[in-house]
């Protein structure tokens, strides 16, 4: 029993007045914590850089380097940008790493989902390229994107599958594709050595290919880092192998005006 | 059967003058009255075996299946309607879905285990509703090892080394017993699931039947499968084998 007459046929919360009991002078000023909207993601924030991929005799094959930048600085030098979809897909992300974190729990919840049905059916890179897709454009069309360029790969009855989906849901399919600082750099290097050569690029080549592209990336990339993996899609299924460290000279430098001591 | 005409069985709601409810009483007849399962935890894993009924020769082989895979390392066998153990069976899967949204890792057999069966007694409360005509054995591999557990249709639940529900439980855990848990490796729970599955079934009274089996522990790295073709085969043979040298 509420023994304060004045709240008598009142709403309880002042805040919310919908009969209009209260005068207009005196009714309190209410906060809309909406009142500027909606926040939405602007801009990445811990990112990872580029990520190359070829497709090879055999398969495929993806790399991708062990840093997350935080702005410019090297803030996380040992983070996974290479995840494993399922038994024949690999997916590599550059981008915003907390946006990669939610697509690798969601791609695992709809693995999970579909190992349940028990048809002995499953999801192979195709189907995980298309379905990443559609969320991509879905997201950037409530204009709330995940700011990642994604490349997917994968090996299924017997035909390889590299693809790429980025923030915008932009698609498209090739023998060699490079996200970020790559797309500039590498993509030269990488066509060279692949498009039309696909199927006599040994998994060795494949494999020296990628070292090499990485070791001129970190000679480039202010975000880059000189410790990566490479995963590998074939018939044996995914590999993800352990860190890889690239050997640099920077001998050079000395030389150059503009960097290290300057003696005018 | 005393209970009927008394009137106390109408509802789920209703206990009986000695406290006994009916409806929740006639869903485990439901139970007694379907193909034998039964579930085995061995030290590396678990097993669980299916006697399922083909009461028609036009049916597809291995279609309706009794056991099902609720997550990645959980796996469920039921006895009784079949309907309501894929009822069950989807909840089960909802709540590992949850689990691992909310706390990113795979549910505990614990867990979901109490979450069912929770569910389960819900539907011995009230009137509008009928208890689940299914006892299901939850089997699967956590993060403290192998586990396996009966929800019954009153919702209650146990965790047992070996299970059995069905018409042939009383046979099966005899043999069930006999077993040593702790040194059976996963093949060899295999052979020990099917040939209790073959001695449990009543070729007298029964029509046909096929054995579905599946299991999940070191031997499948801790994913819930069926048991594969090879195996089963071999282990049905053994089975047949020994049911003849059997008495």
């Amino acid at each position: 029993m509420d023994h304060f007459p004045t709240n008598w046929g009142r709403p309880r919360n002042d805040a919310a007045d919908p009969y209009g009991t209260y005068p207009i002078h005196q009714r309190p000023a209410t906060k809309d914590t909406f009142a500027e909207g909606v926040q939405r993601t602007q801009q990445p924030i811990v990112t990872g850089t580029s990520v190359l991929a070829i497709q090879y005799k055999d398969g495929i094959m993806m790399a991708a380097d062990n840093l997350a930048s935080y702005g410019s600085l090297a803030r996380f030098k040992d983070i996974q940008r290479l995840h494993k979809v399922g038994t024949s897909t690999v997916i590599g992300a550059s981008g915003d790493m907390s946006d990669f974190q939610a697509i690798q729990t969601l791609l695992d919840e709809v693995v999970t989902d579909e190992f349940t049905h028990g048809d002995g059916h499953d999801l192979g890179p195709a189907e995980v390229h298309e379905y990443l897709s559609r969320v991509m454009y879905s997201r950037r069309s409530k204009i709330n994107p995940l700011w990642n360029s994604i490349l997917v790969g994968g090996f299924r009855d017997g035909k390889r599958f590299l693809a790429y989906v980025d923030l915008l849901g932009t698609t498209y399919s090739a023998p060699s594709i490079a996200t970020g600082y790559g797309a500039y750099i590498a993509i030269p290097l990488l066509r060279a050595a692949v498009d039309g050569r696909v199927d006599e690029l040994t998994e060795e080549n494949a494999r020296a290919l990628l070292h090499d592209c990485m070791r001129v990336l970190f000679y480039r990339d202010a975000r880059s880092l000189d410790k990566y993996q490479i995963a590998t899609v074939n018939a044996s299924g995914v590999h993800i192998s352990d860190q890889i460290h690239l050997d640099t000279s920077w001998s050079f430098a000395e030389g150059i005006r503009g960097y290290g001591a300057q003696t005018q | 059967m005393t209970s009927i005409g008394t009137g106390y069985d109408l509802s789920a709601s209703t206990y009986s003058p000695d406290g006994r409810i009916f409806q929740v009483e006639y869903a485990n007849k439901a139970v007694e009255n379907s193909g034998t399962a039964i579930g085995l935890r061995v030290k590396d894993g678990v097993v669980l075996a299916v006697e399922k009924l083909i009461h028609s020769k036009l049916l597809v082989p291995e279609a309706n299946r009794r056991i099902q895979t609720i997550d990645k390392h959980i796996g469920l066998a039921s006895a009784g309607y079949l309907a309501d153990g894929r009822h069950v069976s989807n909840r089960a899967r909802d709540e590992a879905s949850s689990f691992r949204e909310n706390y990113r890792a795979p549910a505990t057999l614990q867990y979901v285990v109490d979450r069912v069966g929770l569910y389960v007694q819900a539907y011995t409360l009230y009137s509008s509703v009928r208890p689940f005509g299914c006892s299901t054995i939850i089997g699967g591999v956590d993060k403290h090892g192998p586990a396996l557990f009966v929800i019954e249709p009153s919702g209650v639940s146990y965790g047992y080394r070996g299970a059995a529900v069905g018409k042939g439980r009383q046979l099966a855990k005899t043999e069930l017993e006999k077993l040593k848990f702790s040194e059976l490796t996963m093949k060899e729970a295999v052979t020990e699931a099917a040939r209790i599955i073959y001695l449990v079934h009543d070729d007298a009274k029964e029509k046909d039947f096929e054995l579905e089996m599946s299991w999940v522990g070191d031997e499948t790295n801790g994913i819930h499968q069926a048991v594969p073709k090879d195996l089963l085969d071999e282990a049905s043979r053994k089975a047949k084998e020994a049911l003849e040298t059997f008495e």
